[in-house]
């Protein structure tokens, strides 16, 4: 802990993006999130940390709804993404998805061309209007996912062609090409080396400018280096939701200090 | 972890190590058991396969060729007057051309006459027929034709018919084999390429018999199962795998399907019969009824098939479409189902394959009737392949034994042929995740 990366701590903007009160979800019997509120600020990278099946993943899925796939998943409490629920019936979750983008825990391009890869959501979503504008939101896309200079002479290539830690910034690209207002991040690096690891991580700072960010990570290092505001999960509670400097530095909870300290986890 | 294991099993003073070490002799004869097991049996079924294909080689090849004569023919304007065309005496001018080809033969004697006519295949003179219709200035002329011989003589060209067997008990008789011998001695006599095989609908004369209403009648009864079972199935498939709730009526659903995929195609053929041909009242012997007897029969397997390549498609591309704002449909067609085309694909040619040889639906339905034409449409009366050979293997005449192993080749041909498609589809798309 002691090399941790000292980065700016302040929150600049303190609009509330997602307003989350009394989350609860059930797989069939289990109960893997209790009661859970978060407020999640705008512009800001908020970590969700804790030790394995505390439900911080699940959690993450509930805020692009991404737990309606799962048939035995049920989801009960409100979730407020600027002031609207996202549960509520109006809302489709193709619109919320378009709005809440999604990077995943182990990279996952369509075998299709990097090209096609960034273009299929705009495309979808009706985006643009014509070949000219769509490339240009690839390379404005490529470029923030900064993988742009490695694969601009291969725009055509397949997805599945590059390497682990391109592969995931082709998807962060992906994610961004869609132009969310949220991007969510389940352990983005997890399955990534550490130099790709900085190179993402290095990302996620930059898009903080842009974009609330939400990232699950089981790395305590990385939500210390990355991250404003973190939250500590533990067996379906919400533990701690502090700064990230107050949580790593003057933990609340005594289960917080345990697995920042190694004990539990 | 060891000293667990030894404590609680292991005799007092052996190691593990020990025990592994006397435990890898019989583990290892396992192995080799195992191993030869897998060798005999394997060495079992290529030897089945290759006795199988070489008794079909060896009895069919002779199919594969069909003895000829070239006769120069007069066409005689007393036999044949113009104005009576297209009928004439074209039996008797290609006869008395053969007669004067042969020694010592007198062809006013009637009865000898005809043993001389029918060293020609009954198709000698509706060959002839039609030259001379297609150009009657051909009457008064000769005109020189390569006809098939009939299968007696066919069968003693290719060796078939022993001539040391005592006269009175062979088919073609001492003073037939010597005017055959005569011709051959002319050089009239060859054995080209047997085409007819393929160009030619069933008959009861073996020389002219071949397998073109067969292909033509397989080939619109898979095009009506291809049609209908392929996006039946797939639909199903979808609708199954990616949309239906998982409850107890999808439950009892698959199961049905898997057990219709079990079930003996005869039963598909009484269903057939029963509800197109006795309710819709659709002809029999129709290409189409069996193609939708064939269809019943397929589909299950498409579906299972679909099924599974669909389940073979990572979640995580589904993930991604769907974080993406891409709705179920847009992610199953746009990303899951081109992904999971090779797999059905090669599903859906191995149910062809299999429909392609399956027999019973179509024995029921009227299929193996003797049709001596090629159907023009899938609701014309036609034969397919499996039928086809059922007929001939049927038949007393000794020319279609070698007919029947050679159309069972060129089955068995077509079959290896749509197998190695879906061979071929699979390695060429076969993905790394």
């Amino acid at each position: 802990m002691n090399d941790m990366r000292k980065i700016e701590r302040d929150v600049h903007m303190t609009d509330l993006k997602i307003k989350a009160r009394g989350v609860n979800v059930h797989y069939g019997e289990t109960h893997a999130i209790k009661d859970v509120d978060v407020d999640i600020v705008d512009k800001t990278v908020t970590a969700f940390i804790g030790p394995s099946g505390c439900g911080k993943s699940t959690f993450l899925r509930c805020l692009n709804r991404m737990n309606d796939t799962i048939s035995i998943c049920r989801v009960t409490g409100q979730i407020e993404i600027d002031g609207r629920d996202i549960n509520d019936r109006a809302v489709d979750p193709v619109q919320l998805r378009a709005q809440v983008g999604m990077v995943f825990q182990k990279p996952n391009p369509f075998p299709k061309s990097i090209y096609d890869n960034i273009a299929y959501g705009p495309r979808i979503h009706g985006l643009t209007k014509s070949k000219a504008e769509l490339d240009e939101i690839v390379e404005k896309s490529l470029r923030r996912g900064a993988i742009w200079d490695e694969v601009k002479d291969r725009l055509n290539d397949s997805g599945t062609s590059l390497s682990g830690g391109q592969q995931q910034r082709l998807c962060i690209a992906r994610a961004i090409a869609t132009q969310p207002e949220v991007l969510l991040m389940d352990e983005p690096c997890s399955a990534l080396d550490p130099i790709a690891t900085a190179q993402v991580e290095e990302l996620i700072d930059e898009l903080r400018r842009d974009y609330s960010v939400v990232i699950v990570t089981h790395s305590m290092q990385q939500a210390a280096r990355v991250s404003q505001k973190t939250a500590f999960f533990h067996l379906g509670h919400l533990v701690e939701f502090n700064n990230t400097g107050e949580i790593f530095t003057n933990p609340q909870d005594s289960r917080t200090e345990s697995y920042i300290t190694g004990r539990i986890g | 972890m060891t000293d667990t294991t030894n404590a609680a099993g292991a005799p007092r003073g052996q190691s593990a190590a020990d025990l592994v070490a006397a435990s890898l002799k019989r583990r290892h004869r396992k192995q080799v058991w195992l191993q030869a097991i897998g060798i005999g049996a394997i060495s079992i079924a290529f030897t089945m396969l290759f006795i199988l294909v070489m008794s079909l080689v060896s009895t069919g090849w002779q199919a594969f060729t069909q003895t000829h004569v070239t006769l120069d023919v007069y066409v005689d304007p007393a036999e044949v007057p113009v104005e009576r065309l297209p009928r004439g005496g074209f039996a008797d001018v290609a006869g008395a051309s053969l007669g004067a080809m042969l020694p010592d033969v007198d062809m006013t004697d009637r009865a000898t006459a005809r043993s001389v006519r029918n060293i020609l295949s009954n198709g000698a003179q509706f060959h002839l027929r039609d030259l001379v219709v297609a150009d009657p200035g051909l009457i008064g002329r000769t005109v020189t034709i390569k006809v098939p011989v009939s299968d007696p003589f066919d069968q003693l060209n290719k060796g078939l018919i022993d001539r040391d067997t005592p006269n009175e008990f062979r088919r073609v008789k001492n003073n037939e084999i010597a005017w055959f011998d005569a011709l051959q001695d002319q050089g009239a006599i060859s054995k080209p390429f047997n085409w007819a095989l393929f160009t030619n609908a069933d008959s009861r004369f073996p020389e002219l018999a071949g397998l073109k209403g067969a292909l033509v009648g397989s080939f619109w009864a898979l095009l009506v199962c291809f049609l209908i079972a392929f996006p039946l199935g797939i639909g199903a498939a979808i609708y199954l795998e990616e949309f239906a709730p998982k409850n107890k009526i999808s439950d009892l659903i698959e199961v049905n399907i898997n057990n219709l995929a079990a079930v003996p195609s005869v039963v598909f053929g009484l269903l057939a019969l029963a509800v197109f041909i006795g309710w819709f009242g659709l002809p029999r012997s129709a290409p189409f009824v069996g193609g939708l007897a064939l269809a019943l029969m397929t589909m299950p397997t498409i579906i299972i098939a679909t099924r599974a390549a669909l389940k073979a498609v990572p979640p995580s591309i589904r993930e991604a479409a769907l974080g993406l704002g891409a709705s179920r449909q847009q992610v199953v067609f746009q990303h899951v189902l081109p992904l999971a085309m090779p797999g059905i694909l090669t599903g859906t040619i191995i149910g062809l394959a299999q429909a392609l040889g399956e027999t019973a639906p179509l024995l029921l339905i009227g299929m193996n009737a003797f049709i001596t034409s090629a159907a023009s449409s899938p609701f014309d009366s036609a034969t397919a392949l499996p039928t086809q050979i059922f007929i001939w293997a049927d038949s007393p005449e000794r020319g279609f034994v070698s007919r029947t192993s050679a159309a069972i080749l060129v089955l068995l041909g077509f079959l290896v042929m749509m197998n190695g498609i879906a061979i071929y589809l699979r390695q060429k798309f076969e993905r790394k995740w």
